[in-house]
């Protein structure tokens, strides 16, 4: 056993898929920072709003006001140097950090994909990506012609994992057998020429809908890994993700995980992809004949192993953490966050907060506007760690103003997949006296049907 | 082919998943005709409800200009009338933010925006100089100024009467009087012409699911009003929800002292008609929100969100009825009443606003962003 492992992690295999994916990479980041930019969302969503809600631990992480832009500049930039392949080892930490920094400033803006793309540009850290087809290998006048084969498989498990529990988490009673949430959105596309009036009103497209999510998302690894199959599953991922590409704002995701997908095929394909980019070059007159030819090996492998394997190891138990919490983990979403649940849930709440004399027990009913933009609110409404960061930063907020014996309780309503709307929070907990943690949120009240599943 | 094989795997899985199926039965669909229901809205509710405004307050300044003419108790008595007419009227059109009303740069906030600051029209009256069409004068003119006017600038009648007749601002109080009629009439006569002309059409046409749609702005418009023109302006801002001690000065109709019940219930009336489809002129229904969410099939525990939700507005009905005619008597004697009632209109917001718009999926006109 342990001879096979060592044995698999000496094998040896042309560089030019990772070299494509790199190139890839690089381009579709460069492409989402500019579109973020052009499309005005820095100010929007990390300039305009008065207050941030951070993450657990990243409380530190916020917008440093014009110099955001700066940020967004070095994450492009360094997404650019990527695709190059120059410096790519600083590039590649730097785009990470900045794009991570980025992420954390808001969990409002908090995205599966985004999360996606913070660990595989952290995985890239410690793949040789530039060993092959890269500015770098101009510098060093040397270049490889081959790499280790599980720095390749690495970001073909990181893909797959994604896959398997997207598709795990499609196994729920609501999903399967209520078609929902598919059941309330797709009717709403009615606007789409030739389908919007036709397919997407008919339940039993729905239900074809969510039960070939599910089997695409649980399949697409293994038929991307088998040969025989790996054009057509090339194909059905193309298909996938542009149809979900039309019905649903899901920016660049679809076509991150297309060219992410290139991956899988083997190494003639790719070295037919970069044949086509020097092709571009030509005039620029290359000469490769005289640079040192070498098989590329780490020098500490004993530090990059082990990395890569705790890595994994969180990739794979970290999605499960829901299963210490109890309660349904779409009601209290304990748990939820980070778990490649994508597009399970319809929900929608109304909270309110009231902030209370402890000492008279007088109070008033504070105007969500006045702190939160739309989305802000949106977003709070049906989430508990916003509430309640939410309510201390009220509490701190009419402190300041004067006001003393502060209490802060919340109303709130909650809808979860066309379910009527039912009490969310308890509204005689003092949420000003409760503290963010780890652990269950006694004040969520529980929901009143069952979901069953994953 | 490949979404053929998409759709056969997925058919067949239905199949051979059927025995464990236990969806709630009944087709859920969304070939709901949205072009009747906005027709519906715009030649049933909205145009007439304006039909009905607009000769209301034109009557209203016809009355007004008397009062100026001659001021006596005859003349202030009709302009006091014609008043509470057209302010009943009104509460049926405040909620049409859209369009021309909108484009005004929002049409009732020249209309119906209290408390008045009655400093300002007491410096417009003396000094002559103010602007109706600057945002400072929002809280100084339309209705509730009025209300001020022929209500409020002296504590009897023989007093308003000297201020128009023998005070020495009275010219100043004339004029002011006469440029805030002269402007609500004006900014409804524009609303009105481009309903019937050109506007009609354009929204009885935008049917699609955008932010910027009719039907879309439309909902997003009538959950706002409900929410901040009718709960928190006429209820919850006096009962001093939102401020740490009851604002009885707050409430509509302030200085007139005994309407402030009768213009909210027909404010919810409004309201509730709008969102049965039922036609301003006759008792005769349509297609509507309450269709809307039939048609998309909503049981929520046994009943369909469209009978909880009318079951909410009839309970918040029976609550209103039993307050006192002038709501700052009712807060000032007891207030519990008063905030039982905002609570009863809350939990309507929250059927509208999360249950109603879940069902819809309307999208709403939040910042644009990615979503998973």
């Amino acid at each position: 056993m342990y001879k096979s492992f060592t044995t698999y992690f000496k094998l040896q295999t042309p560089p030019a898929p990772l070299a494509v994916f790199r190139i890839g990479f690089g381009i579709m980041m460069l492409i989402s920072m500019v579109r973020f930019w052009l499309n005005g969302w820095i100010e929007t969503l990390y300039l305009q709003p008065k207050f941030h809600f951070s993450y657990y631990g990243f409380e530190w992480v916020k917008p440093i006001g014009n110099y955001t832009y700066l940020i967004f500049a070095v994450c492009g930039l360094s997404a650019f140097l990527v695709a190059i392949g120059l410096k790519y080892r600083l590039a590649i930490i730097t785009f990470f950090l900045s794009f991570t920094y980025i992420e954390l400033m808001d969990k409002t803006t908090y995205l599966n994909h985004y999360y996606f793309i913070s660990i595989l540009s952290f995985l890239m850290i410690f793949l040789p990506a530039n060993a092959y087809f890269s500015v770098d290998n101009l510098l060093k006048r040397k270049t490889y012609t081959s790499i280790p084969k599980w720095t390749i498989d690495s970001i073909k498990l990181l893909i797959g994992i994604v896959y398997i529990y997207a598709g795990l988490a499609k196994l729920n009673s609501d999903w399967l057998f209520k078609a929902m949430p598919l059941k309330i959105w797709l009717p709403s596309k009615y606007d789409l020429p030739f389908l919007g009036n036709s397919f997407m009103q008919q339940e039993w497209f729905h239900y074809a809908m969510s039960w070939s999510g599910m089997v695409y998302d649980l399949c697409i690894p293994f038929l991307l890994l088998y040969k025989r199959t790996r054009w057509f599953a090339f194909a059905l991922v193309v298909f996938f993700h542009v149809f979900t590409r039309v019905l649903f704002p899901i920016g660049m995701f679809p076509f991150v995980m297309i060219v992410a997908a290139l991956i899988f095929f083997d190494a003639d394909v790719h070295q037919r992809i970069l044949d086509g980019f020097r092709f571009i070059f030509k005039p620029l007159r290359i000469n490769i004949e005289k640079f040192d030819l070498k098989s590329y090996r780490y020098k500490s492998p004993k530090l990059v192993v082990p990395v890569i394997t705790l890595f994994f190891v969180v990739q794979l138990v970290f999605p499960v953490r829901y299963l210490f919490y109890p309660n349904e983990l779409f009601w209290t979403e304990e748990g939820y966050r980070f778990s490649w649940r994508v597009m399970l849930m319809e929900k929608m709440g109304y909270t309110t907060f009231k902030i209370v004399d402890a000492s008279t027990g007088q109070g008033f009913l504070v105007d969500n506007s006045d702190f939160l933009t739309p989305l802000q609110e949106k977003q709070m409404s049906f989430q508990p760690d916003f509430i309640l960061e939410y309510a201390h930063y009220l509490g701190d907020h009419f402190k300041r103003q004067g006001h003393q014996n502060i209490q802060v309780y919340a109303t709130s309503y909650v809808a979860l997949n066309g379910r009527l709307s039912q009490p969310y929070i308890d509204t005689t907990v003092d949420l000003y006296k409760e503290k963010e943690s780890f652990r269950h949120k006694s004040w969520i009240l529980p929901f009143h049907y069952e979901i069953k599943g994953f | 082919m490949i979404k053929k094989i998409v759709l056969f795997l997925g058919l067949a899985l239905i199949v051979s998943c059927s025995t464990s199926d236990d969806s709630p039965s009944g087709g859920t669909t969304d070939d709901f005709d949205r072009a009747a229901l906005l027709t519906n809205l715009a030649d049933n509710i909205i145009i007439p409800s304006y039909q009905d405004f607009g000769p209301k307050l034109s009557t209203l300044k016809g009355a007004i200009e008397s009062f100026v003419a001659t001021p006596n108790q005859s003349t202030l008595n009709t302009a006091r009338t014609n008043w509470l007419t057209a302010y009943k009227a009104w509460q049926h059109v405040e909620m049409f933010n859209i369009g021309k009303a909108e484009a005004l740069n929002q049409y009732y906030y020249f209309m119906n925006i209290y408390p008045v600051t009655v400093s300002d029209i007491e410096t417009g009256v003396n000094t002559g100089s103010y602007d109706l069409n600057s945002s400072n004068y929002h809280d100084a003119q339309g209705f509730p100024a009025l209300d001020y006017l022929l209500y409020g600038v002296a504590s009897d009648d023989a007093g308003i009467l000297s201020k128009y007749a023998s005070d020495a601002n009275a010219q100043g109080y004339k004029d002011y009087l006469t440029a805030v009629i002269d402007q609500m009439d004006s900014l409804t006569q524009q609303v009105i012409t481009d309903w019937t002309t050109v506007y009609r059409n354009q929204f009885v046409n935008s049917t699609q699911n955008t932010a910027t749609s009719s039907l879309n702005k439309f909902v997003n418009d009538y959950i706002f009003y409900y929410e901040k023109g009718l709960r928190a302006n006429k209820f919850g801002i006096p009962a001093g929800v939102f401020s740490t001690a009851p604002l009885p000065e707050k409430v509509e109709a302030y200085y007139n002292q005994e309407v402030s019940k009768a213009l909210s219930l027909e404010a919810l009336n409004a309201v509730q008609n709008v969102f049965n489809g039922k036609a301003f002129n006759s008792s005769a229904t349509g297609a509507s929100f309450k269709t809307y969410l039939e048609h998309l099939n909503t049981n929520r525990g046994g009943q369909n969100l469209s009978t909880i939700i009318n079951d909410q507005f009839n309970l918040a009905r029976t609550k209103i009825e039993g307050l006192n005619s002038s709501f700052s008597q009712q807060v000032t004697a007891d207030n519990s009443k008063m905030t039982d009632t905002y609570d009863v209109l809350q939990m309507a917001v929250v059927y509208l606003k999360v249950d109603m718009v879940q069902a819809f999926n309307i999208s709403v006109d939040y910042v644009d962003a990615d979503g998973d």
